[in-house]
C-alpha cells in the first residue's frame, strides 16, 4: 500500500538544471503557480464588471479585500495601510497553497517546512527593515524594554533578541506543522479505509468525510494566524511596544 | 420633489462625512485589538507549544554555534540554553496576554492595552 507520507514526495516535472544547481519545475512549483493565476483569475475577474451592486464573484473578491483591510487596520494602525499588497499576497498565497492542496491528486505546498520559513523569512526581513528604516538605531530600543532597571538590560537583551529571532521558527512551523499533520492524517484513514474493505470500510471513511471538512476549516485558520502575525509584527516594527 | 431631494441628500452627506471623520479618527487613535488570535483551544495549545519549544530552538542553536566558533563547549551551549528557555517563555506569557485582551471584548480604547511589558 502506498505510504501516507508519499504526496509530500517533489517531483520534478521539467528538468532544469543551471549550474550544477537543481532548478527544475517540480510539481511544487506547478502548484504555486497554479495558486497565483487563481488568484488573479479570482480578482481580475470579479472586480472587472465593477458594478455598484456586486455580483457574487464581485463580493467574494470584495469580501478578501475587506477582510485583509479591517486586519491591518486594527492590528497594525493607520500606518499599516502601505503595507497592503504585501499583507494581501501573502494571505491569499497561503490560503490558496492550503485550499488547493485539499483537492485530491493535487500537491500542498505549504506541507514543505522550506517553502513556509521562506515565506516566514520574507516577513522576518521586511518587519525588521521597517523598524530599521522608520526609527533608525532607536529600533535597537525594542530589545531593552522600558522600565526595565539599567542592570537588568545585558540579562534581558539577548533573551528579547532571542525571543525576536524565534519568530523565524514558530511562525513557519505552525503553518507547516498543521498542513502536513492533518493531510498524513487524511490518507491514513484513506488507507483503513481501503484495508478494510467493503465491510469495515465504512466507519474510516465516515471519518475521513469529517476531517476533510476540519482540513478546510485548518486551512483557512492557518493561514489567517499567519497573516494575522504578520500584522502582529509590523505593529511592534512600527511602535516599538 | 426634486427640489426637497437636494438638501435632504446634502444633509445625509454631512452626517455621512461625520460619521466617517469620526471613523478615521478612532483608526488614528490607536489600533483596538478587535479582531486577535481566536480558534479552537487545541489550535491554541499548539501555538503556544511552538512559541515555547522555537525560542528554545533559537537558543540552543546560537548557544551551540557561538561554542563551535570560540571553541568554549559547552559553557556558551548552557548559557543560551537557560535564556533561550526564559525567551520561550517570555513569548508564551505575551502570546496569552494578548489573547487575553481579545477575549475581554473591546471596552475601552486600544491606549495602554498594546505594550507588551
Amino acid at each position: 500500500m502506498a505510504s501516507p507520507l508519499e504526496q509530500f514526495e517533489i517531483k520534478p516535472i521539467v528538468p532544469i538544471e543551471i549550474g550544477g544547481l537543481d532548478m527544475s519545475f517540480t510539481n511544487s512549483a506547478l502548484w504555486m503557480t497554479i495558486a497565483v493565476v487563481v488568484i488573479t483569475a479570482f480578482l481580475v475577474g470579479g472586480v472587472s464588471r465593477r458594478a455598484v451592486v456586486p455580483g457574487r464573484w464581485q463580493s467574494a473578491a470584495e469580501m478578501s479585500y475587506e477582510f485583509i483591510a479591517g486586519m491591518i487596520r486594527d492590528n497594525v494602525g493607520p500606518e499599516g495601510r502601505q503595507y497592503f499588497p504585501f499583507v494581501f499576497s501573502l494571505f491569499m498565497f497561503i490560503l490558496l497553497g492550503n485550499l488547493l492542496g485539499l483537492i485530491p491528486y493535487s500537491f500542498t505546498f505549504t506541507s514543505h517546512i522550506i517553502v513556509t520559513f521562506a515565506l516566514a523569512l520574507i516577513v522576518f526581513v521586511l518587519v525588521t527593515a521597517v523598524g530599521l528604516v522608520r526609527h533608525g538605531m532607536h529600533f535597537f530600543t525594542y530589545f531593552v524594554p522600558s522600565g526595565v532597571p539599567g542592570w537588568m538590560a545585558p540579562i534581558i537583551a539577548p533573551i528579547e533578541v532571542i525571543s525576536y529571532l524565534s519568530r523565524l521558527i514558530s511562525l513557519p512551523v505552525r503553518l507547516f506543522a498543521n498542513m502536513m499533520a492533518g493531510h498524513t492524517m487524511l490518507k491514513v484513514f484513506a488507507g483503513f479505509t481501503v484495508a478494510l474493505g467493503m465491510l469495515g470500510g465504512w466507519a474510516p471513511l465516515l471519518i475521513n468525510v469529517a476531517l476533510t471538512g476540519f482540513e478546510v476549516l485548518v486551512a483557512v485558520l492557518q493561514a489567517y494566524v499567519f497573516t494575522i502575525l504578520t500584522c502582529l509584527y509590523l505593529h511592534d516594527a512600527i511602535h516599538l511596544h | 420633489m426634486g427640489e426637497d431631494k437636494v438638501p435632504l441628500t446634502s444633509r445625509k452627506f454631512d452626517e455621512r462625512l461625520r460619521a466617517a471623520q469620526d471613523r478615521q479618527r478612532e483608526v488614528e487613535r490607536g489600533p483596538s485589538r478587535r479582531s486577535g488570535i481566536s480558534g479552537s483551544a487545541l489550535g491554541f495549545a499548539f501555538r503556544i507549544g511552538v512559541e515555547l519549544v522555537s525560542a528554545l530552538v533559537v537558543g540552543v542553536g546560537i548557544g551551540w554555534l557561538l561554542d563551535y566558533w570560540l571553541g568554549t563547549q559547552p559553557w556558551l551551549l548552557l548559557l543560551f540554553f537557560v535564556l533561550g528557555a526564559a525567551a520561550g517563555i517570555m513569548n508564551v506569557y505575551r502570546a496569552v496576554e494578548r489573547m487575553g485582551h481579545a477575549g475581554n471584548g473591546d471596552a475601552g480604547g486600544g491606549k495602554g492595552r498594546t505594550g507588551g511589558n
